[in-house]
């Protein structure tokens, strides 16, 4: 491996220094804060307290790199993908392989951190958020393991989109509750989670998912996500002699891609680029770009950019891909955009299933519908950067749990008729989209150069 | 735990901000009235407690929402809560969003809102609005306080707006004289109790129990010793009690220790259940009653 070793001497394994935000109450320049009830201050406040000890307790520290190294399975790997970047105009793609960790994705990063801190902080009971599923499996997966309880609230369209995750939560212990609230989607289920930790906070600690929510979540998930940036940085220097031009990664909320760019925010000359669901495209009207279409607001105890209307309501936001399909975004995303250190681009649905099905053929490796959208962006950068470039694309979760969802999507012949909910066991059949070794690949709306 | 409060997340800066413009916000109350603080007080000069009811705007309509606030004045009401349709009500239980979630999608806004402001201070009540902060920090903070005043408005009351983040609404409503009221919990501390009704005008709202808006069968031991903290350090500001409060009997309870009682689901329940303008009419006739017990 070419990577930081495990942790041997404990106390000088401190997670490294910060950028130069938040502030001491967890703003990003105008971004961030806490928009929330007056209720829940006194938790974010132990919740804070308790974190700052802890991420300077070598005790703590060592626990925490001990599990990420025997449970999650870190360092992940860097992998070249030389014939998937021949569709990069030639530039060459390295991918951080987040989708080989336990779990599935980088949510379990940052979910063995905050289950340690509930621990710490004397609660026996967790709760959760979830969009595609893989947060509430990765907070499942360490309630099991610490002997928390566990509840996750699951937009009631998402628990249809996931079903294969809704199961594995199950099998893991959790309680899965459907929210048939608003949109049924990730937004709705973190205002459900909210509820139940106003209500329940003397017993229970709210694991949230992303570098979103007030503070001090940003900040603490970032932190706990940096290590993909941190491993991934050493890697690429040691094996190119060189960094990256372009660091690539998904935007949602945005925790893998805060998550991968942290480490970089000081190499003035490495592009970060976030990319967010651009849906049926940004001018439709149906997407997720939050940042690329949207306009600062307080969402979710927050000032970020969201989707909103003339009256300040949260416009239903619409991807392809669930972990996407969230119209906020956290509030770091929104300063590094305004400070103009990371940019941001719509990758639309049709975009991101083609360099799905591209990385599946090429390499062997089935992302996660969120992770292809950061390599649809890859193909459009290598092109525009000409093949000298050098790229890092986060990887930040595997595909098993959206093959429905594209066996669907590339099963049938329009596009306009995808629908990952009801109906799943009609029209399997191969169809004139169908899959094959050499013909639309990509499905209906593949690029002509497949 | 208060010590640790600084380093905790509240910000020194906006906290003497706050300080500074409730202080001045202090000056003005005593020269040119606050509406809440008034009314209040007429209540207590008659030996009893406020009585708040809150009904969203919007549901199931416009027009029909401002009559049942109107009903509620008729039946013995002094302030509507009159409530932003906001698409994200983090506090509020499901018999709110239920009514809520049809006036957001019907797009009701703040045009809507300061209709139904004008029409309680017509109705002879005090109108206060209830919002979460993004309606009104997309509408613009300074335009909402001038539009507010100029309709009637005391003020708003912001749940999911604290002191330390309402610079902007701090200095709005100070120039247009509005009232400005924050919640306090059983969870806050006592420096927080301090910084926050430092921070208030109007009234502070004591949220009775940890938990979202809804009916409860008791209110709980948990007000009364909220509102008692609070009192120590409130400076004369009045206590009013909100969340679990639905009958006549619990009116009667919480307005022995509090100065004005907060009613919301109760008065929402009747919309929803097709009641109309003459139940809440008859709600807010058995919490007169019990405000005066």
């Amino acid at each position: 491996m070419t990577t930081t070793s495990p942790p041997t001497q404990p106390g000088e394994r401190l997670l490294p220094a910060r950028p130069g935000w938040p502030d001491e109450t967890g703003h990003f320049g105008v971004f961030g804060g806490r928009f929330v009830p007056e209720a829940l201050i006194a938790a974010l406040d132990e919740l804070t307290d308790a974190y700052e000890a802890m991420r300077v307790d070598p005790a703590f520290l060592a626990e925490f790199h001990r599990l990420q190294r025997d449970y999650t399975g870190r360092p992940s790997p860097v992998t070249e993908v030389p014939k998937f970047a021949e569709h990069c105009g030639g530039a060459r793609v390295l991918l951080k392989r987040e989708d080989l960790n336990h779990t599935g994705s980088h949510k379990i990063n940052n979910v063995l951190g905050q289950a340690l801190l509930t621990k710490r902080i004397g609660k026996s009971r967790v709760i959760a958020e979830t969009g595609a599923g893989q947060h509430g499996v990765a907070t499942a997966t360490a309630a099991a393991l610490m002997g928390l309880s566990c509840t996750v609230y699951m937009g009631e369209e998402d628990t249809r989109r996931q079903a294969l995750n809704v199961a594995r939560m199950r099998l893991l212990g959790a309680e899965v509750i459907p929210v048939t609230t608003g949109s049924r989607t990730l937004k709705d289920a973190i205002n459900e989670a909210f509820r139940d930790w106003v209500t329940n906070v003397e017993t229970t600690n709210y694991v949230f998912g992303t570098v979103a929510g007030p503070h001090p979540f940003p900040a603490m998930v970032r932190d706990f996500q940096r290590v993909i940036g941190d491993e991934a940085r050493e890697q690429v220097l040691e094996r190119e002699g060189r960094r990256p031009d372009a660091v690539l990664a998904c935007v949602g909320g945005g925790s893998n891609a805060i998550g991968i760019f942290t480490a970089f925010v000081p190499d003035d000359g490495v592009r970060l680029v976030g990319l967010e669901a651009g849906g049926d495209g940004v001018d439709s009207g149906r997407h997720a770009a939050t940042i690329t279409g949207g306009t600062p607001g307080v969402l979710h105890g927050a000032r970020s950019y969201l989707l909103q209307d003339d009256n300040g309501q949260t416009i239903e936001s619409h991807s392809i891909s669930a972990g996407l399909d969230y119209p906020g975004v956290g509030p770091e995303h929104s300063y590094l955009h305004d400070i103009g250190r990371a940019e941001y681009r719509a990758v639309t649905d049709a975009e991101a299933m083609e360099a799905f099905a591209l990385l599946c053929r090429t390499e062997g490796i089935i992302p996660a519908i969120e992770s292809a959208h950061a390599l649809a962006g890859a193909m459009t950068l290598g092109r525009e950067l000409g093949p000298d470039a050098l790229l890092l694309v986060n990887l930040s979760g595997r595909g098993d749990k959206d093959v429905e969802t594209a066996s669907q999507w590339f099963g049938l012949g329009d596009r306009e008729e995808v629908d990952p909910g009801p109906g799943l066991d009609t029209d399997q059949q191969p169809t004139e989209g169908a899959v094959s070794n050499d013909e639309a690949v990509a499905g209906p709306d593949a690029g002509e150069e497949l | 735990m208060s010590p640790s409060e600084n380093d905790a997340g509240v910000s020194i800066a906006a906290t003497a901000e706050a300080t500074d413009v409730a202080e001045r916000g202090a000056e003005r109350v005593r020269s040119r009235g606050s509406q809440l603080a008034d009314r209040i007080a007429a209540a207590k000069a008659e030996d009893r407690a406020a009585l708040i009811a809150y009904l969203p705007v919007g549901y199931p309509d416009v027009d029909t929402s401002i009559a049942a606030m109107v009903a509620a004045v008729e039946g013995g009401a002094d302030a509507i809560e009159i409530g932003v349709p906001y698409s994200d009500p983090g506090i509020d239980g499901p018999v709110i969003q239920e009514a809520v979630d049809v006036a957001v999608r019907a797009g009701v806004g703040m045009a809507d809102v300061l209709r139904a402001v004008t029409a309680v201070a017509e109705a002879g009540a005090v109108p206060v609005v209830m919002s979460y902060w993004n309606p009104i920090e997309r509408y613009g903070v300074a335009r909402f306080a001038a539009d507010l005043a100029a309709a009637g408005g005391a003020g708003a009351i912001t749940p999911d707006l604290i002191p330390d983040e309402a610079a902007e609404w701090l200095t709005a409503s100070e120039e247009h004289g509005l009232d400005r009221v924050f919640l306090v919990a059983p969870s806050s501390t006592d420096a927080r109790l301090r910084s926050t009704t430092a921070a208030c005008r109007g009234f502070v709202y004591a949220a009775s129990t940890m938990g979202v808006t809804g009916t409860r069968a008791t209110v709980g031991d948990a007000a009364e010793r909220l509102v008692a903290r609070t009192r120590e350090v409130a400076d004369g500001l009045p206590v009013c009690v909100g969340l679990g409060v639905s009958n006549g009997s619990q009116a009667a309870e919480v307005a022995a220790f509090a100065d004005g009682v907060i009613v919301g689901s109760a008065y929402v329940r009747e919309m929803l259940e097709g009641r109309g303008a003459d139940g809440v009419r008859a709600l807010s006739k058995e919490l007169a009653k019990g405000v005066r017990s």
